[in-house]
């Protein structure tokens, strides 16, 4: 196996672990203003993500930054061309971001009831909007033989995307209420669970209509190189045990099974890409493939042998982060920090 | 409207936002994990109750730097992408590590410091208040690797049209990083300080009796550490100094407004620059002194802008390749003048703080609020001879501004990116310094209880 076959394992681990983490992130923002009635509650469903959200989103920081450093031209057609959405996505997590900060820094309700809705719009739209960019790789875009990609904004805004983006929004969404199922106590807790069946059933039918669209759409579930298949096959499976554990009442797998289905959806869609990294529709051509797009052989070794040095320790001390702060967050708890 | 035009303005609005609330992390992340370390080995709960108070501006400051980050990370590849081909093999590496290395580090640990009061022992607590500042400088080494490669280019291969690296310790052993980041370090410290200077002489100047004490402590504190800042941001500019006269001559013409070679070269302490003429309208100079300053003699000449542009023409076809000159030249003033001031402010402030005289110069804890800027200025105006001194290279020798940009991005798409910018970091710029303000000026808990 070369450098350039293991770097796109390892952009695959890192997408799987930002969507894996930031999804639940995302999806506890966008459920906060629904299951939150009281203040306190509210202050209770931000702190359940409180001590790690900022860790989580460094998965996307470093994704991007890997992506830079191993395929330089998938980043710079990437960024460049998806501009106008990802200024949009920007907004988002930069609102987002501060909004955990300042909330609770007044007591005047307006305020807080202001950052509640930024939380929750800085939620939805980069959850959104990943699901749309990604949806676009798998389907591929008009790239030119200079590599760039000049459409603009509109053609990626297509029924498809559009669709993707939902099908995202979805997971997400039934992602952060079984992290919220494990994390809180009392009434609202009680309607994090009540909520999460109806939501399953929406999610079940969005990835199933999103499966079905993208076999007829795309070569993703068929294509010669990786099958995208197998992990779609698992990802379905997962989902369905998500609610299988959900009706149990066991909230821990429950958890798990929403995590492996954004994991396997995620190996889903790479896999269905190699060697390919971004489609061009004009031209097969004109794709960009991990051979195309990478940088040199000394630079991949290079990261490579920082990345086996220090993501066991990212991984170990995040793990950690996750074991101190393992208790339930009661909305009755008097000095919260967010 | 010229897309690179465009592109620049608005890499150069988002950046200097974002280093606004940067370097006060930088600093106050160090500061707060020396108190938390006094806290721990001395047991003293008012030493807690401090880094309880200073940490809340801390986290407001920081949330900030954070988010304003994320643009900066994807800015290479949104506006650009011409840069992110060629410089993907060398650009993008020190960036995977800084994510890998320090982002990780310092917002794992940002998490566990803020919500882990109750749930660590006081040593580990206090040890991850030392993993969160480690992380932060981190984080400015591995972004100044990157910088430092931008005007110096070192271990690299020019293959098939596009920067490779060749050797990743020349990269890291680059002089420039050894310049830059401990000057970017210390300049942090100084920042850090001087805010913690200004917010405890505004509580000393409102005469409350029962924080007093913490307020003279954190005075004194701060002053100790603005100073060090001080003394080594000026040390240590002073050598990088010298050393850009040899790697970037260009940019330290630009900054004395040296227009003709002299040997031995003058030093201008004040002047008025017609750049487009070439000359110095107005000039007041000190024979000898540049010569003294660059190379610690009054022998060595320094070649003027003139001779450089011409011997740079030559190098590398035609073109303009002097910095805006008027901006370098008072950028530096601004930068060198602040530096020595806030050297005499805080050790002023250090020396009658320690005889506990500083309750008695109240006109100088009046000065020290608005000396809270004065290291931010600073550091602006740095940043603003160190990037616009690199002129015309986006990378020093080997890419041209105007050939990095995206190509695929419009004039309209860049409008409306900078409006939406201009607006939301105006907002979060507002609401974020009246919130450090409120917390700034609020009452420390000082009585026994619960330290929040």
């Amino acid at each position: 196996m070369d450098l350039n076959i293991l770097w796109f394992i390892l952009l695959t681990i890192l997408f799987s672990g930002f969507f894996f983490l930031e999804g639940f992130d995302y999806g506890v923002g966008m459920l906060l203003p629904f299951v939150a009635k009281t203040d306190q509650e509210r202050r209770a469903v931000i702190n359940t993500i409180g001590p790690v959200w900022d860790g989580n989103e460094v998965w996307m920081i470093v994704a991007g930054g890997a992506m830079f450093a191993a395929f330089p031209h998938m980043y710079a057609t990437l960024f460049s061309g998806f501009y106008v959405a990802l200024i949009f996505m920007l907004i988002g997590l930069i609102v987002r971001g501060v909004s955990f900060e300042f909330r609770s820094k007044r007591e005047n309700p307006r305020w807080r009831k202001t950052w509640d809705w930024t939380i929750f719009f800085g939620s939805l739209i980069p959850a959104l909007l990943w699901g749309v960019a990604i949806t676009n790789l798998m389907r591929g875009v008009a790239i030119e033989g200079d590599m760039n990609y000049y459409g603009g904004l509109l053609p990626l805004l297509n029924p498809y995307a559009l669709f993707g983006g939902l099908t995202f929004l979805g997971l997400f969404i039934i992602h952060g209420a079984s992290f919220l199922a494990i994390k809180l106590e009392g009434d609202v807790h009680t309607r994090v669970k009540s909520l999460s069946g109806k939501l399953w059933i929406a999610a079940i039918v969005l990835a199933v209509a999103f499966l079905v669209w993208s076999y007829l759409a795309t070569d993703i579930l068929n294509n010669p190189g990786w099958d995208g298949l197998i992990p779609a096959i698992l990802a379905a499976v997962s989902l369905l045990a998500y609610g299988w554990f959900l009706r149990r009442g066991r909230e821990g797998l429950t958890f798990l099974s929403g995590g492996l289905v954004i994991i396997l959806a995620t190996v889903m869609v790479f896999s269905g890409l190699f060697p390919r990294l971004l489609i061009s529709t004009l031209d097969p051509s004109n794709s960009l493939t991990i051979y195309n797009a990478a940088s040199g052989p000394y630079t991949l070794k290079v990261i490579t042998i920082v990345t086996a040095i220090f993501l066991p320790f990212v991984l170990l001390y995040q793990g950690w982060t996750y074991w101190i702060f393992r208790k339930r967050i009661s909305p009755d708890t008097p000095d919260l920090h967010y | 409207m010229d897309p690179v035009i465009l592109s620049r303005w608005q890499f150069a609005i988002t950046t200097i936002f974002h280093f606004f609330f940067v370097p006060v992390t930088l600093g106050l992340a160090l500061f707060v994990a020396i108190l938390e370390t006094k806290y721990v080995t001395s047991g003293d709960e008012l030493y807690k109750k401090m880094v309880k108070f200073w940490s809340k501006i801390f986290l407001i400051n920081f949330a900030v730097g954070v988010v304003t980050g994320i643009v900066q990370e994807f800015h290479f590849g949104l506006n650009w992408s011409g840069y992110a081909r060629f410089m993907g093999d060398i650009f993008g590496a020190p960036l995977a590590i800084e994510g890998l290395m320090a982002f990780f580090m310092e917002s794992t640990f940002i998490g566990v410091w803020i919500f882990g009061w109750d749930k660590l022992s006081k040593g580990a607590h206090a040890a991850v208040a030392w993993l969160v500042a480690i992380g932060s400088n981190l984080s400015s080494l591995w972004i100044l690797t990157a910088n430092s490669f931008m005007q110096n280019p070192v271990g690299y291969a020019i293959r098939d049209g596009r920067a490779e690296m060749t050797d990743f310790w020349a990269l890291l052993g680059n002089p420039n990083v050894w310049h830059q980041f401990p000057h970017v370090t210390a300049a942090g410290i100084a920042i850090g300080g001087f805010l913690v200077l200004a917010f405890s002489a505004w509580h000393l100047l409102q005469n409350k009796a029962e924080s007093k004490e913490f307020f003279k402590r954190s005075l004194r504190w701060a002053a100790v550490y603005g100073l060090i800042g001080a003394l080594l941001v000026g040390l240590i500019g002073h050598a990088q100094g010298q050393f850009l006269a040899r790697s970037q001559p260009l940019k330290v013409a630009a900054m004395e407004g040296h227009w003709e070679s002299e040997t031995p070269a003058s030093f201008s302490v004040i002047a008025v620059i017609d750049q487009k003429n070439q000359r110095n309208t107005f000039d007041v100079k000190i024979p000898k002194a540049l010569s003294f300053l660059l190379f610690n003699n009054f022998k060595t000449g320094f070649p003027g802008l003139v001779d450089l542009q011409e011997a740079e023409r030559d190098k590398y076809g035609p073109g303009d390749y002097i910095p805006p000159v008027t901006l370098s030249y008072w950028s530096s003033r601004t930068m060198i003048g602040i530096g020595l001031l806030m050297i005499l402010v805080s050790g002023l402030a250090a020396w009658w703080s320690w005889r506990d005289k500083i309750m008695d110069r109240r006109w100088f804890l009046k000065i020290l609020i608005p000396a809270g800027l004065l290291p931010t200025i600073a550091s602006i105006a740095g940043w603003l001879v160190a990037e616009t001194g690199r002129w015309p290279w986006i990378v020093h020798g080997l890419q041209r501004i105007e050939d990095a940009v995206s190509p695929s991005i419009t004039p309209g798409n860049i409008v409306f990116s900078l409006t939406t910018f201009l607006v939301l970091y105006t907002v979060l710029g507002t609401v974020g310094v009246a919130l450090m303000l409120k917390y700034g000026k609020s009452e420390p808990v000082i009585a026994e209880g619960k330290g929040e």
